[in-house]
């Protein structure tokens, strides 16, 4: 349900069902509302059981990459030798993406329990939940929830079996997009600058403090009790596409749509329907211009596109996008799609780490050439240029980052070339000044 | 950026206390880096060149070490700030649903006149942050650690009420 | 220890067999292909973030980087592909576009390894000048050596990782973020580890300069000579680096046995000693009262004499920086007399090592040599008690610190061979201008007994010859049988009655040394 709105008829309502709830966030609240069993059950079925039934579901991470989970926790060392660490991801900081915190305000107790359950798959001993220094609110709510599951016996010395021996431990996140990517985070929580590894090794050989380690998202894992509680088959089943994109996914809607919000669906749902049957349409009747349906680092699509898109993972690569967070960007007539995609530009080039010579350097350029054909000084031949720099910023660095700056450009000058050529040509009034 | 005053220990009392407990959370001493200087930046208001050689001192690491972390982080301060922080988004989702006027709207009513600097009366800094997590709430607006959602231009003057 | 699997693939069309675990990068050198790169260095951790190294793996997806990629067997890897060139250009260009046009007035001109790959395969034109700005920040004093430009930098990270993982001391770091990261360094340190030094060697760029060699000269006017350091015991390999017959830089030279890729500050800065003027100019002869310049033929002539089928007492007194070639010679041509042989090393307490590589640090003997004259017999102790009663006293090249001038002036006849003049040494019977270590060849044993060789670098000022000539001459003269024509024949003699050195040459040294047998010389 996309707080603050009542849930839509439409929406199929898993993660999504105590947002807005204030008794959920607390353990009595979540114990009555069935919280907890799927730990119970877990710790009964063992590690091999919970990543069997999990590998069944065909859940696929949430917070962009979408790899099978299952799979990655079985990459882990079966046989245990060194300390395992489990990292949750809640650094959301992709634009367009605020579904992780509505979890981690409203249902902090079903993503503490989604981490202990993968814990137990993986063996680990420790969770680091690792939580944006923005993100004011679920900081506050996961410290007093984790807080809770020691006192209640979750976890920890009042806790008995396998949970004893277990920790979870809340890190604060101090402002940086890429500590997003799994091996920048590991740097973060290892107390470094957040500079993303170079693979391999991977953090299922050598991850956090070098030890076997998996990253999983807050999405992600607050799917888990639910496949322990009603089956993998279950999970399997919630599919109205393709079979390789299974469970429902959070989609974050913002821009210009009348009803924003985050909304709760199976995969392979229409985005035309989420559009303008769940969100309400476009603001003020407008026409639709653009979406970006999976956070800002993927292609953007026009409008008929957009109407042709199904939201799964296979089907956003059949619509020339890709799935992503499910951060659904959502851009009507008014929109100067050239300063959006300056802003997005410059967006990563405030984030880049500064590794890589692509990114460090090439972002930069590129906000500072979007900015000169704002400002009404382009040319012709720097759309060329962007182009062919975006196309030396991608698949050639340690992490996405510089690939999702090129992005936009290149499905922003592709689709959008228009509204470029006006600034160039002078039809459109520069709305910047020269820089 | 060094502290015009000699540097008054923070680390120590019920913080050293503190920090131990949290250093035994992880493996290494390094690794308590971050939340260090979440204390440090609670406790000074922001983070200085001899703040940041104190929690070298404590964790066994050099203070070029530590700065090198510290400016990687852009919600450390490395000077002091307003009483009250602003931080308005304006990354994509935020700027077409006009965050650009609410900033707009701060740096007027706060008597900022510029992003960055504090007001005459120090009260008041703001700055654009890039994306907050909460687009379907435009604009999200921090300030200091109050996390306000759905601020337009119109309700800034009367947030600003709040903050006295 | 396990022998690695040898892996075989081919590079540029070449086949290579390599040990498993190889880099691309480095199988790459073995035949003679240098992958252009800057953050990857055979000392340093990988990091693989400059991005140059990328080449084309066929098979591969994407272009790999060949400094972190290890070989497969089978692999095929294509450095010139059009596709990995094109990505090695664009690294060049976005690295240009803030890196200032400053060759002219950059130091590192002519050994710049930016000038060098874009010379080698970058575009011959900018597109983002003149239209945007360049990023500028000023000059800053990392002290004490070292300025930082931050606008030429191309944040390799050599730097940040040498002191890091190599001095084991972090003193500098990377600050901020994005476009505007640059090197930092905290205010309550400064960069004044006895390694400090290197990292100007290790930047590619002219970012990190030392202050001593701002501005001397150029590149390519200097000429490079093999050597090896003379600051203490440790032996450091260097290069020395002469313009206009006057040393200018001395920087270290690879040896994976000795220092690495590295030398400390203190031999490093230590050789402006090496261009003093205040030298022996002439052979000098004292006939009664007086002293007389003379030829090389006459001095000669008239330490022979002195030295011929004598006996008595007698003392050598080598400095522990003289050659080995000398030290060996200057036995010799005592052999006829009851001999002390002696030798003092200065000595400052505390070693600086360099945690990282293993055996190397600034050593508390602060000469090259004096292992080398241990071996053949030299040793130390009161010299002033050695001397009295001596009727000849051979000096090579030792300072006289501390030696009673009374003691030296009752001895019967002092030959003083060396490059300056000591006040003590004023009246003696023979004095003898000598080379020092860049104006001759020669060899020096290190702390580890390994026999190290050094060429001549700079012509010998006025009528100086090397020490090993001019006690070969004295041996020829006297009739005490031949010395050497060569160095090289010094060494040979040498190795021929030294039981340590047996089997050595000059050849068998070659330019990475050899260490003695039997550790001869290792204290233990």
């Amino acid at each position: 349900m996309g707080y603050p709105h009542k849930s839509h008829p439409r929406e199929t309502v898993v993660l999504s069902e105590y947002f807005g709830d204030a008794e959920a966030k607390t353990y009595k609240g979540w114990v009555k509302r069935g919280g907890y069993k799927a730990l119970e059950q877990a710790v009964g079925l063992g590690p091999a059981g919970v990543i069997e039934e999990v590998k069944i579901s065909g859940l696929r991470g949430r917070g962009g990459a979408g790899f099978p989970a299952g799979l990655k926790w079985s990459f882990m060392p079966k046989e245990k030798t060194k300390q395992h660490y489990l990292c949750c991801n809640a650094d959301e900081s992709e634009p367009g993406t605020f579904k992780d915190r509505e979890i981690m305000r409203w249902t902090p107790h079903a993503l503490i329990e989604g981490c202990l359950i993968a814990q137990h798959a993986i063996q680990a001993d420790i969770t680091y939940i690792y939580i944006r220094g923005e993100f004011t609110e679920p900081l506050e709510v996961m410290e007093r929830a984790v807080a809770e599951a020691y006192e209640h016996g979750v976890v920890g010395p009042n806790a008995s079996g396998p949970l004893k021996e277990m920790n979870i431990y809340i890190h604060k996140g101090a402002g940086a997009y890429i500590c997003g990517e799994e091996t920048a985070l590991m740097n973060s929580i290892e107390g470094r600058r957040g500079n993303p590894r170079t693979k391999p090794p991977f953090p299922a050989a050598a991850g956090v403090f070098g030890m076997p380690t998996t990253i999983n998202n807050v999405e992600t894992l607050a799917a888990v009790p639910h496949i322990i509680t009603k089956g993998g088959e279950w999970y399997k089943g919630l599919c109205r596409s393709n079979p390789k994109s299974t469970g429902t996914k959070l989609l974050s809607v913002c821009g210009h749509v009348a009803k924003p919000g985050n909304y709760e669906v199976e995969m392979g749902f229409p985005l035309k329907d989420l559009l303008y049957d769940l969100c309400g349409g476009i603001r003020d009747g407008n026409a639709l211009k653009a979406v970006i349906p999976g956070g800002s680092s993927v292609p953007i699509l026009n409008e008929e596109e957009a109407e042709g898109c199904l939201l799964d993972y296979e089907g956003c690569v059949e619509a020339g996008t890709m799935l992503g967070s499910g951060g659904v960007i959502v851009f009507d007539e008014t929109a100067d799609m050239v300063f959006q995609i300056m802003r997005l530009a410059k967006f990563y080039a405030h984030e880049s780490c500064a590794q890589c010579t692509q990114c460090r350097e090439g972002t930069a350029w590129t906000v500072r050439i979007l900015q000169k054909i704002l400002a009404g000084n382009g040319e012709m031949k720097d759309l060329d240029l962007l182009l062919d720099l975006a196309e030396n910023m991608t698949g050639k660095t340690i992490c996405v980052l510089s690939d999702s700056c090129a992005a936009p450009v290149v499905s922003g000058i592709k689709k959008f070339r228009s509204e470029f050529e006006a600034y160039i040509t002078g039809v459109r009034a520069p709305v910047m000044a020269a820089v | 950026m060094h502290e015009t005053t000699k540097h008054e220990t923070v680390f120590t009392g019920d913080a050293r206390t503190r920090l131990s407990e949290i250093m035994t959370r992880y493996p290494t001493k390094r690794a308590a880096l971050l939340p260090a200087l979440w204390m440090l930046q609670e406790a000074r208001g922001w983070i200085s060149d001899d703040g940041m050689t104190e929690v070298a001192q404590v964790l066994d690491l050099t203070p070029a070490y530590v700065a090198g972390v510290v400016t990687f982080y852009t919600m450390y301060h490395r000077h002091p700030v307003g009483r009250h922080f602003i931080q308005v988004c304006t990354t994509t989702p935020c700027n077409i649903c006009g965050a650009e006027g609410v900033v707009d709207a701060f740096l007027e009513h706060t008597g900022c006149g510029e992003l960055g600097t504090t007001s005459a009366d120090g009260r008041f800094t703001v700055i654009e942050v890039e994306c907050l997590g909460a687009c379907g709430f435009a604009t999200p607006v921090m300030v200091n650690e109050d996390f306000i959602e759905s601020v337009t231009a119109a309700k800034v003057p009367e947030l600003l009420e709040r903050y006295r | 220890m396990g022998e690695r699997e040898l892996i075989t693939l081919t590079i540029e069309g070449i086949e290579v067999s390599v040990p498993e675990g190889t880099t691309i990068i480095e199988a790459a050198k073995q035949v003679g292909i240098l992958i252009p790169h800057y953050c990857y260095h055979p000392a340093l951790p990988i990091t693989g973030v400059c991005r140059m190294c990328l080449v084309e793996v066929e098979g591969a997806p994407k272009l790999q980087i060949g400094c972190q990629a290890q070989v497969a067997e089978g692999q095929v890897i294509n450095v010139s592909a059009p596709e990995a060139v094109k990505a090695r250009q664009g690294v060049l260009e976005l690295l240009l576009i803030n890196h200032p046009l400053d060759c002219p007035i950059c130091d590192q001109a002519g050994e710049c390894e930016l000038q060098d790959f874009v010379f080698q395969e970058g575009q011959p034109r900018t597109r983002y000048s003149p239209e945007f700005p360049k990023r500028f920040n000023p000059v800053e004093d990392f002290g004490p050596d070292i300025l930082y430009v931050p606008n030429r930098c191309i944040l390799c990270t050599r730097c940040v990782r040498f002191m890091e993982d190599v001095a084991g001391t972090p003193v500098l770091n990377v600050s901020e973020r994005g476009e505007r990261a640059f090197i930092g360094i905290h205010p309550d340190q400064a960069l004044d580890h006895m390694w400090a030094g290197n990292v100007v060697d290790l930047c590619p760029v002219g970012s990190l300069l030392s202050k001593d060699s701002l501005h001397k000269a150029r590149a390519w006017e200097l000429d490079k000579t093999a050597s090896v350091c003379t600051g203490c015991s440790q032996g450091c390999n260097i290069n020395v680096d002469t313009r206009n017959n006057v040393v200018v830089r001395l920087q270290p030279r690879p040896n994976a046995e000795v220092n690495q890729y590295f030398m400390c500050d203190h031999g490093r800065h230590h050789y402006r000693w090496l261009n003093r003027g205040d030298r022996i100019e002439a052979p000098v002869l004292r006939l009664g009262n007086d002293q007389k310049a003379v030829d090389w033929d006459h001095a000669l002539e008239r330490t022979a004499e002195i030295v011929k089928g004598a006996g008595g007492n007698a003392v050598a007194l080598v400095s522990p920086s003289a050659s080995t070639e000398a030290m060996f010679l200057a036995r010799k041509v005592l052999a006829t007399f009851d001999t002390r042989l002696m030798f003092r090393v200065a000595s400052v307490e505390g070693e600086a090592p360099l945690i990282g590589v293993p055996n190397l640090a600034l050593r508390e003997e602060r000469a090259p040599n004096a292992t080398g004259a241990r071996v053949l017999g030299y040793v130390e102790g009161d010299v002033n008690a050695a001397l009295r009663g001596a009727s000849v006293v051979l000096i090579v090249n030792d300072d006289l610190d501390g030696v009673d001038s009374e003691v030296l002036a009752a001895v019967g006849h002092v030959i003083y061979l060396g490059t300056a003049l000591p006040e003590a040494a004023r009246n003696a019977a023979v004095i003898l201008p000598s080379t020092n270590v860049v104006e001759e060849e020669g060899t020096f044993v290190n702390r580890d007994g390994r026999v190290q060789r050094y060429r001549q670098a700079k012509s010998a000022p006025g009528m100086a010859r090397p020490a090993w000539w001019i006690l070969s001459e004295i041996l020829h003269q006297g009739g005490q049988g031949d010395g050497a024509d060569t160095a090289a024949g010094a060494f040979a003699m040498l190795a021929e009655t030294e039981e340590v050195f047996q089997g050595l040459s000059y050849d068998a040294v070659g330019f990475h040394g050899r260490v003695l047998a039997d550790g001869a010389g290792v204290p233990s």
